[in-house]
């Protein structure tokens, strides 16, 4: 089973399409969305983002902690997801 | 479903973005969650943060970042859509193309030097901006490209000249 972990915001349309995504495709995944964080999570939960991606945009999924997608990108998830 | 307050806003946008040039995204869907998003941040932040990037909250840090932002005109000329895919260019209004994802152009050179207008800078304005003229209308404006509509008379982008 692959750990994927996606942060959101709850205002995106785009990641709303990438949880719409995942849960099509039945893919177990935690996420969180960034903007309903306050104060030190918050902090914990940017310094995260940025570190995969350096933009620190959303949607940003990681998969066991090796791959990144930055977007919505089904093919690139269907790759890293092995779908 | 989507709020009485989202639809009548998604009504607003689509009439001011018509008068001016501009297209909303064809899935009607997709907008009103984004007009959700741009309510919710309106009462979160007191300004139309954009819906798709997190917001300071302080507005003074996310002055290019209020919709319209300060980057759908470039990423509109570059990608057909805005970050959000909010604001589509004709082709995808018309359904002819899809809206794909915009790379964030946020926090990249600034704006005005980044855009390949470095072959004279005679006549450049202050701002370090070209100026544009509508040869439809007259219309003129001061940025890195010409709009690719004229807001006043629906011309085309390529119906501009360099003014100055």
């Amino acid at each position: 089973m692959k750990k994927v972990m996606l942060y959101a915001l709850s205002t995106c349309g785009w990641c709303k399409k990438t949880r719409a995504f995942l849960d099509d495709n039945d893919v177990e995944y935690d996420y969180v969305y960034v903007d309903l964080l306050k104060g030190y999570e918050r902090e914990q939960a940017i310094e995260t983002v940025r570190k995969w991606n350096p933009k620190g945009s959303f949607p940003t999924v990681i998969v066991d902690e090796q791959h990144v997608i930055v977007g919505y990108k089904p093919e690139q998830l269907e790759e890293a997801l092995g779908i | 479903m989507s709020s009485p307050q989202a639809k009548a806003l998604y009504e607003r946008l689509k009439r001011e973005a018509e008068a001016a040039g501009y297209y909303l995204n064809p899935d009607v869907d997709f907008v009103l969650d984004l007009m959700e998003g741009l309510l919710t941040n309106e009462e979160r932040y007191g300004y139309w943060a954009c819906p798709c990037r997190l917001a300071d909250g302080e507005r003074e840090k996310d002055l290019d970042i209020i919709c319209p932002c300060d980057y759908r005109d470039p990423d509109l000329g570059e990608y057909g859509a805005c970050y959000c895919a909010l604001y589509v260019s004709e082709e995808i209004a018309r359904g002819e193309k899809q809206a794909e994802p915009v790379p964030e152009r946020r926090g990249g050179a600034p704006l005005a030097e980044k855009e390949d207008h470095e072959e004279e800078l005679v006549g450049f304005t202050r701002s370090g901006l070209p100026v544009w003229r509508c040869k439809v209308c007259g219309y003129l404006c001061a940025r890195p490209k010409p709009p690719l509509k004229c807001p006043i008379c629906k011309a085309d982008r390529d119906r501009f000249e360099r003014f100055a």
